[in-house]
């Protein structure tokens, strides 16, 4: 059962007082279908892999996975919404699709200018400096090469990796999971984005940093944006989001405000 | 879908038109190839840095770091040298030290840049998925790294030559345009393998022997003049062979009496621009035509 709650008045009315709403990403009945590997799971002999060329039949740990079943919504400028479900509900390949990373089998995903994808799995180049990868992150995000060197000593305070001493001239591979994912968050947000999709990516960071991240992307929204955030923490949802989309096995269970689809998604997650 | 409580002109809009009425793009579309063009140059600074970095990168366990890159060329050129040269003593060539050198030098640009090239895609999913930028970016780099490479063995080539008692004369100054013909040539076939390589495929299995099966036809190890014994149409083919005209354009530049295949310049210099045109060109156009599926799967 889809439930459609009306968008609260008085949420989208203090942004949007004086001019209309303008849209940013237009997501229309999107269906994505994606292969997935099962890793090594039988028949991963040579034999059997000449067997397979001989008959012509696909590698056995090949799966198709329906992962989004015909979503809809639309996100306007200046909101942040959150994207909670279970495990496998489709919240992160929906986000991959939006950043026009996955292709969409049916429907049409609609974007306004570039988004860009901030997820945990993010990597840099590990044998090189922080610092260096702040450099090499900004230039990739399309910055020039003076806006780099004005900003590069902001994103390194900013992701707090020289609390403990000089770590921002060490290699990244000598950093903790928590530190590489704070650097690379900060050089993400350095950047005013269109369309900014949070994977999982706060949920890293140690409480001050979280809080400095939530400062962050308010800012980013009042900086005209839009963001998106996948998290299976509902607090920080909760902090930084005012609308939220449930997403249940591919399909939109509920798109309204976040109070209330929290709510709602509690009560069926402590039902099951 | 959620309404305002104001008078809103999208009411009763479809998702789609709605999208066409604000200009919103269909995520992930492919630029045309002049806007990607466009794109790539804005990149320039990153393409640069990257390069850059990844040269860095490639030393950075190793204690005498940045010296290997000097030290490297320097090797292999004894390690052949030891073989082509002592032991199987080719008397034929004067100068053999110098000629082997220049044609290992030449060619290891085109194979370390092929080889890396292949990868340049796959190795780097992390960067694309996390970021949005023009994916040519990575394959360039990737030449750019392999074109700083190839400077810092020039320097240990000409030392060979003059070691060797090779004068300086002004033929000297080819050897620029070659190099730069040869870069262009390189960027194209990186271009090309990049986005073979990108769907994960067997191709880096297969790299290194098709790169060592070119290296033998190309004249590099042993004296050019030993393809006129074989059959016509194939000493034709090694004629055109884009890897044996850079290397003999190079050895033309550098050395008094090295042997030639090709006789005629003019031909040397036509056909190595001729396929740094097609190369370069066909591998940016075949590149941009994959764009969309980069990082994807």
């Amino acid at each position: 059962m889809v439930e459609h709650i009306e968008a609260s008045p008085e949420a989208s009315a203090t942004m949007t007082s004086t001019q209309e709403r303008i849209p940013t990403v237009v997501v229309d009945d999107a269906h994505i279908i994606y292969r997935v590997h099962q890793g090594a799971s039988g028949g991963t002999t040579p034999v059997a892999a000449l067997r397979r060329l001989v008959k012509r039949t696909h590698a056995p740990n090949v799966r198709e996975v329906h992962a989004v079943k015909g979503v809809s919504f639309t996100a306007y400028r200046g909101e942040a919404i959150g994207l909670i479900g279970s495990n496998g509900s489709g919240k992160s390949t929906i986000l991959r699709a939006i950043a026009g990373l996955l292709p969409v089998n049916k429907g049409a995903i609609h974007t306004q200018g570039q988004p860009s994808l901030l997820g945990v799995n993010a990597a840099l180049l590990n044998d090189l400096s922080g610092e260096r990868n702040v450099t090499l992150g900004c230039l990739a995000m399309g910055m020039h090469p003076d806006e780099v060197a004005q900003q590069a000593a902001g994103i390194i305070e900013f992701s707090g990796i020289n609390e403990r001493g000089d770590f921002a001239s060490l290699p990244m591979r000598t950093y903790s999971s928590g530190m590489a994912a704070r650097l690379r968050f900060s050089i993400a947000a350095a950047k005013k984005h269109d369309v900014l999709l949070i994977d999982e990516a706060l949920a890293t960071g140690d409480k001050g940093f979280r809080k400095r991240s939530e400062q962050r992307v308010r800012e980013l929204r009042e900086g005209a944006g839009t963001v998106f955030l996948v998290s299976h923490q509902l607090s920080s949802v909760r902090d930084t989001c005012e609308r939220t989309i449930w997403l249940e096995s591919g399909v939109l269970r509920m798109d309204g405000p976040t109070d209330e689809v929290i709510r709602a998604y509690e009560a069926y997650a402590n039902s099951k | 879908m959620a309404t305002t409580a104001l008078v809103d002109p999208d009411t009763g809009l479809t998702q789609a038109q709605l999208a066409a009425r604000h200009g919103l793009r269909v995520a992930g579309e492919r630029p045309t190839l002049v806007e990607y063009s466009r794109q790539l140059w804005a990149y320039r600074h990153f393409i640069a840095a990257y390069a850059n970095a990844k040269l860095v990168a490639s030393y950075s366990n190793a204690k005498l770091g940045q010296l290997w890159q000097v030290l490297t060329p320097l090797t292999n050129a004894a390690v052949y040298y030891l073989i082509f040269g002592v032991v199987l003593d080719q008397q034929a060539i004067p100068n053999f030290i110098a000629y082997l050198t220049t044609g290992l030098f030449i060619f290891n640009f085109t194979q370390s840049a092929v080889l890396a090239g292949t990868q340049s895609i796959s190795s780097n999913l992390g960067l694309i998925r996390a970021l949005h930028f023009p994916r040519a970016s990575l394959p360039l780099s990737t030449t750019l790294t392999q074109f700083q490479q190839l400077l810092a063995s020039m320097v240990v080539l000409i030392g060979i030559v003059l070691v060797t008692g090779e004068p300086i004369t002004l033929k000297w100054l080819l050897l620029v345009p070659a190099l730069i013909l040869q870069a262009l040539f390189n960027a194209g076939v990186v271009l090309l393998v990049a986005r073979l390589g990108s769907k994960a495929s067997d191709l880096k299995q297969v790299m290194p022997f098709v790169l060592r099966t070119w290296m033998y036809g190309s004249g590099v190890l042993y004296s050019v003049t030993l393809f006129d014994r074989l059959p016509g149409w194939a000493t034709t083919l090694v004629q055109y062979n884009p890897m044996l005209v850079y290397i003999e354009l190079a050895r033309y530049a550098l050395l008094e009496d090295a042997p030639l295949l090709n006789e005629s310049l003019t031909q040397l210099w036509l056909v190595g621009g001729g396929w740094a045109l097609v190369a370069g060109i066909g591998g940016f156009i075949y590149f941009w035509r994959g764009e969309q599926e980069y990082g994807r799967g």
